[in-house]
Formats: C-alpha cells, sequence, structure tokens
C-alpha cells in the first residue's frame, strides 16, 4: 500500500480492525465457544445457519408449545388464569390432565365455526379483488418505461411510510355517513339520504384490499419484469394475436407471481383484527375478533389458545396446499 | 465479372425482368437520434438464401425486425410479395422468424411449441399432429416431442426454434444469428441441414449473422453492412474476390493492404506506385479513377507467392522482406512477413508437401510476388 495513494475508508477500516479480530478470535473465551460447537461438530458456516435456527426455535416454536399447553388446560379464577398440565398428586402420583373440552367447544357452538368461515370467506373474496386490481398495475408497471418503474415502485411501497393504524383510521373519516363520499354525493345531488358503508363488509372489503394490495403488487411485477420480452414477439410471430397471447404465454408463465401474492395477502386477512374491529359491523366477525374477546372479555385463555392453534393448524394446511400450487406453476413455467 | 457463368445457375437477381419477393425501398429506421438503418434499398428474390452480414450494431437485426413487422420504418417502404407491410401486425404477416435466443415457450413441451403456430391458424387438430411430427423427424427430434425446453441442450434448442418456425410453411424464413450459440462441428452440420432444408421446402430465407464463414457456406447473396447501410451486396465470390470498398474487404476474409497513386495507366492496365511496398504494383485492367487519386491495392494472403529466389519477372508485384513468424494451421501455414518499409505482411501458404529440408523457417529473406490479376483496387 503507497502512502501517496488515495485508500477507501472500508479498507482502511478492514486493515485496522485486522489485528483485533485475530487476537479476538485468539481469547480464551471465544476459543471455549468454538471449541465447544466444533465437539457437537458445528462449523463456522453451521452456525451462521444457526442463528435463524435459534431465532425460529425462541419466538415461534417455544411459544407455540406454550400457547399449544394452555389450550389443553382448564380455565380457572387464578392468576395465571388455568390449570396446570403436570400435578404431583398424593406425593408418589404425576398426574396429566390434557382437557381436550376446549377444541370440542369450538365445533359445538356456531360461532366459532362460522367465524372462522367468515375470516375464510373475506380473507378469499379481498385477495380476490388484490388479484383484480394488482395485476394490471404491475403489468403496466413491468411494461413501463425502465426509468419510470423505480418511482413507480416506490408509489406502491409509498403508503407504508404511514402508520397502518391512521391509513384505517382515514377510512372511516370516507366511508361514514357524515364522511368524504356521502358529503360529496349529497352534495352534488346524486343522493338524499347517506349510504350506509361504514361498519359493513363492504367497508372491511375496502380495508383489506386497500391495505395488502401492495404485497399483491409486488411479487406479481417482479415475475412480470422479469418475463423475457422476445417470447411475446414469437407468439405475435408464429401468428398470435396479442390478447391471446396475453392468455397462452404472459398468464401461464406469471402463476408464481400470482399464487405468491395471493398467499401473502389471504393468510394476514385471515388473522386480521384491527381493520374488521374499527370498520366491520356485526356480520364481519373474523375470527381474530373472537380470539380478542375470549382472551380479554372472558379471560378464557384455554378457549382462546385454542383457537389460535385451530387456526394455526387451518394456515398451515393452507400454506401446504400454496406450496403445492406454487411447485406446479414453477414446472410449469 | 470476370467469371464465366452458366447458364443453369439460380440467379434471379441478373435478370431484369424477374420479380423480387421482398422489395425494400430506401427504407430509414431512427431510434431517437440515431440512425439504426440508413436508406436501404434492397431486393430479395424467391428462394433465395441472403445473409445480412456485419458487426454487432450495424443495423442488420433492425432491418430483419421490421421484415418481422416488429419495428415500423421511419420512412421508405417494405413490400413482401408485392403486399405493402405499412401497418401490418407482426401476427398478419406471411413471415416467421427464428429469434436469436430461440424463444422457446419454456413452460410448453416441444410439441405445443411447434403446434403453437398451427393452432393460431386454427388448423384441424390431426393435421397439427401429423405436421409437427414430420417436422421434428426433419429435424430430428422426432423422440423429444414431450420434453420441455430447460431438458434439451443448446443444439437441440435451436432445431425445435427452427421446426416450430419452419412447420407453417412460411414463404419468407427470417433467422437472426441462427447458428451463434453452436460448437464448431454442430454448427457446420446444422449449416448443411440447413441448406437442405431450404433446398427440400423452397423458402425464401434472409439470415442475419456477424460470422462471415456462415454467411460465405449458406448464402445465395450476402449483403455487407455498416454504419446503417449496405455497402455492397452480391454472391460470395464477388464479396470475396471483388470488394467494392476497404470495409468490405476487410471485413470478409484477411487482407493487405497498400495505399497507393497511379503512375502509368491505358485501357488495358494500371501500375500503381506505392511507398510501403518499394515496388510498382501492376493490374491488368484498367481503372476509372482520376489520375492522381489516392486508392488502395487489396492482395488477399492466399494470392501471394513466397521464394527465397527473385521471381523472373521481378519488375512489378514484387517486394523483399525478412520473415518474422510463421503459424501452422495443418492445412496450411500463415507467415507473417516484415518487408524493408517496415509494413508487415500476411501470407498463406498450402503445405503441400508433408517435410522438406528446404522449407521457408524464421528469419529468412524472401520475395513475395502475385499475379497482375490478384491485386483489386479500391476507391474507397
Amino acid at each position: 500500500m503507497s502512502r501517496a495513494g488515495y485508500v477507501p475508508l472500508g479498507e482502511r477500516m478492514a486493515t485496522a480492525s485486522e489485528p483485533l479480530l485475530r487476537t479476538l478470535v485468539r481469547l480464551p473465551l471465544l476459543r471455549w465457544f468454538f471449541n465447544t460447537l466444533g465437539r457437537f461438530a458445528i462449523s463456522g458456516r453451521g452456525a451462521v445457519v444457526l442463528v435463524p435456527y435459534a431465532w425460529l426455535l425462541l419466538f415461534f416454536a417455544i411459544p407455540f408449545v406454550i400457547v399449544l399447553k394452555i389450550s389443553l388446560a382448564d380455565q380457572v379464577i387464578a392468576q395465571p388464569p388455568y390449570t396446570a398440565l403436570v400435578q404431583w398428586t398424593e406425593d408418589t402420583y404425576l398426574q396429566i390432565k390434557l382437557n381436550l373440552g376446549n377444541y370440542l367447544f369450538l365445533v359445538q357452538d356456531a360461532l366459532y365455526w362460522k367465524a372462522y368461515l367468515n375470516s375464510v370467506k373475506i380473507a378469499f373474496i379481498s385477495a380476490f379483488v388484490c388479484l383484480l386490481i394488482g395485476y394490471p398495475m404491475a403489468y403496466a408497471m413491468a411494461r413501463a418505461e425502465e426509468s419510470w418503474r423505480n418511482v413507480l415502485l416506490m408509489l406502491v411501497v409509498l403508503p407504508f411510510w404511514t402508520s397502518f393504524l391512521l391509513r384505517v383510521y382515514a377510512w372511516i373519516g370516507i366511508l361514514n355517513n357524515t364522511g368524504l363520499i356521502n358529503n360529496w354525493l349529497i352534495a352534488a345531488g346524486i343522493i338524499d339520504e347517506p349510504i350506509t358503508m361504514i361498519r359493513t363488509n363492504f367497508a372491511v372489503y375496502i380495508g383489506i384490499v386497500y391495505s395488502y394490495l401492495p404485497f399483491m403488487i409486488l411479487p406479481l411485477y417482479s415475475t412480470l419484469e422479469k418475463l423475457d420480452n422476445t417470447l411475446l414477439e414469437a407468439a405475435a410471430d408464429l401468428g398470435c394475436r396479442p390478447f391471446e397471447a396475453f392468455l397462452t404465454i404472459t398468464l401461464p408463465l406469471s402463476m408464481p407471481g400470482v399464487v405468491a401474492g395471493f398467499s401473502l395477502v389471504f393468510i394476514p386477512a385471515l388473522g386480521e383484527f384491527v381493520i374488521p374491529d374499527l370498520l366491520g359491523g356485526k356480520d364481519s366477525l373474523m375470527i381474530g375478533h373472537v380470539l380478542w374477546d375470549e382472551f380479554f372479555a372472558n379471560r378464557a385463555w384455554p378457549v382462546a389458545s385454542a383457537v389460535a392453534i385451530a387456526m394455526l393448524t387451518l394456515v398451515l394446511l393452507l400454506m401446504a396446499g400454496q406450496r403445492k400450487l406454487e411447485e406446479k406453476a414453477e414446472t410449469a413455467a | 465479372m470476370a467469371e464465366a457463368k452458366t447458364t443453369t445457375a439460380f440467379e434471379p437477381w441478373t435478370d431484369p425482368n424477374a420479380v423480387p419477393y421482398i422489395e425494400i425501398r430506401n427504407v430509414t429506421k431512427k431510434f431517437g437520434e440515431f440512425v439504426a438503418v440508413d436508406n436501404v434499398s434492397l431486393n430479395i428474390y424467391k428462394q433465395e438464401l441472403f445473409c445480412l452480414l456485419g458487426g454487432s450494431g450495424c443495423g442488420k437485426t433492425t432491418l430483419l425486425r421490421m421484415l418481422a413487422g416488429f419495428e415500423e420504418p421511419t420512412s421508405g417502404q417494405i413490400f413482401i410479395d408485392g403486399q405493402d407491410m405499412a401497418g401490418i401486425a407482426p401476427y398478419r404477416r406471411p413471415v416467421n422468424m427464428m429469434f436469436q435466443s430461440y424463444a422457446l415457450f419454456p413452460h410448453m413441451t416441444v410439441e405445443h411449441n411447434v403446434a403453437f403456430g398451427l393452432k393460431q391458424d386454427n388448423v384441424p387438430k390431426g393435421e397439427i399432429a401429423d405436421r409437427v411430427a414430420k417436422i421434428l423427424e426433419l429435424v430430428k427430434l422426432g423422440s423429444f416431442g414431450k420434453r420441455k425446453p430447460h431438458q434439451l441442450s443448446g443444439g437441440q434448442r435451436q432445431r425445435v426454434a427452427l421446426a416450430r418456425a419452419l412447420v407453417k410453411q412460411p414463404k419468407l424464413l427470417l433467422l437472426d444469428e441462427p447458428l451463434g450459440a453452436l460448437d464448431k462441428k454442430l454448427r457446420e452440420s446444422t449449416q448443411f441441414e440447413l441448406m437442405k432444408i431450404q433446398d427440400q421446402l423452397g423458402v425464401t430465407f434472409v439470415v442475419v449473422t456477424h460470422d462471415q464463414e456462415e454467411a460465405m457456406t449458406l448464402s445465395s447473396r450476402i449483403g455487407v453492412m455498416n454504419h446503417g447501410r449496405i455497402i455492397q451486396t452480391g454472391t460470395p465470390t464477388e464479396i470475396y474476390e471483388f470488394p467494392n470498398s476497404r470495409f468490405v474487404a476487410d471485413f470478409v476474409g484477411t487482407v493487405n493492404m497498400f495505399p497507393g497513386r497511379i503512375v502509368d495507366e491505358d485501357n488495358d492496365y494500371v501500375r500503381i506506385g506505392c511507398d510501403e511496398a518499394a515496388c510498382t504494383i501492376f493490374i491488368n485492367h484498367g481503372v476509372a479513377a482520376p489520375p492522381n487519386a489516392e486508392l488502395w491495392v487489396a492482395v488477399r494472403p492466399e494470392k501471394i507467392h513466397l521464394t527465397r529466389e527473385a521471381p523472373a519477372d521481378a519488375r512489378d508485384n514484387c517486394v523483399r522482406g525478412t520473415v518474422d513468424g510463421i503459424a501452422y494451421m495443418g492445412d496450411m501455414s500463415i507467415y507473417n512477413v516484415r518487408l524493408d518499409s517496415g509494413k508487415m505482411i500476411k501470407v498463406t501458404q498450402p503445405n503441400l508437401i508433408r517435410h522438406s529440408e528446404d522449407t521457408i523457417t524464421w528469419d529468412d529473406r524472401v520475395f513475395l510476388h502475385w499475379h497482375a490479376s490478384s491485386g483489386v483496387v479500391l476507391t474507397l
């Protein structure tokens, strides 16, 4: 390295930190750490892979087991408000008591499965509407001039810069009986009485579609943007009209994006709590709200846990189905 | 032209009554300020295999894309089979194209790829199956119909692309660098296959390539392009032996170029003085150039003889030099000879004898001489 020449900051930092790193690696504590890892046949590479697994274990697997445990307990008026699964009785007997009643309750009470069904319905229709709106948008973005694409992408992501809650609240102001839309329509003389939009399923659909649309557009855009334009030229060359070329070439090749976008909207919408709570009415009871009521209003932790576990199972099943679909779409592409 | 012509030769371009199949009239294409194709006029006849030859960015692909209908000319007209192509969409043209990237549909099997064009024409199902099977047989992919493009090798994909373009039996087939992605052996065999297919089906081919060897072996005629213009059109022999400019002489094959001026001329000969050659160059035909104009004489390496002894008549077309390097190619050797003026000359000599004690080798003093008909006088 010449003294006269300019050395970039990064290189200078690397050069300066090298002896420090060398001594660090030789420190007894770290050596012990790496030796221990080595004893369990974990290499440096393995340690890196370990991080996401450790994360999942800490923040997903362990909480999941705790919730599963609570879902099999009885509700009691105590602190915490559920019974223990494992208990010593008469000194020498270890008693394990599993209460499957909570799950039975979910099946027996129509409220629950109706709420599940309603959640699936609302999430499915919302995801479908997102697809209908998002596909043309993503298509137009992918076909836009290259200098424009990043700007358009930026505009799609821009709403995330404002709080999600604020944006949902804003819809109340728009959809209210004395809100923006009704005021305009009345002022324009189109209607005399305000149209009831707030506290209906319609408002919930608007809220979900509005909030989740970017999650549909982004994966769609990324698949459509990669689509080779010469394929469409080849189709045209072989006598295929543009619309037919869209149906036979573009659409099948963008299926991975459709499946990804659909599940990115469908799965979170399934457990949505805030939007139906703020915009929905009596009809828009979704499972997220049932869970909230059980947990906070009834203090029925075991039932709430059972609701959560059942929903997780539902989502996992749907994801497995989606995985299958995606594989199929990918082999097709 | 000096060469003899047989009456049976396929040369519709020499017949003034022949009607061209493709007529390109003063076509210009601009992308913004950039002129990709500059006032090109060209006639291509039925059953020709016409090659557009040029370096990258010379406008050859743009010209091809205008024939296919993917680009509209900024000005000028294109007629195919007498019909003006202005405003006619690609899917309405009687033209099929084989793309440089092949552009096979990745989600369809080989069969479906090939059948795609026939389905667009609402050909009955049974007939589609027949024609697809027949064309796959022709390109030797009969057993690959159920595979997807990603399960094929480069050469196989290329043949699927060819089959897909041929199955519609187009009057005109456009090929964009058709052999670009193939290795040398495969490329040679496909070249001959292409020519055979063209013979069998009687299709008119327009091929775009940057590879002069490919253009020479394939085509009935070549159009050499540079900076959006067609510099010369002619048969491979015409292009190689009678280039009309330094660009063509240099682009097609290897050439030694001597700049000079006319010192002596008559109706049937011309003598050119050249400082770099240290001799006068004698050409056995007249030249249409003003007396004192600067011009160039191009001599191909294989037309120069290399000897230790001075030839009998060493007055013209004879220079001395020193062998600077030899590249042994097996069938022939390439000699780099430094003239006394410092100019480097390339000479190729066939290796007629297997081994000789007396072969010319490094640092030998040699005479370079060539026939009075070998030099080509270029004024451009």
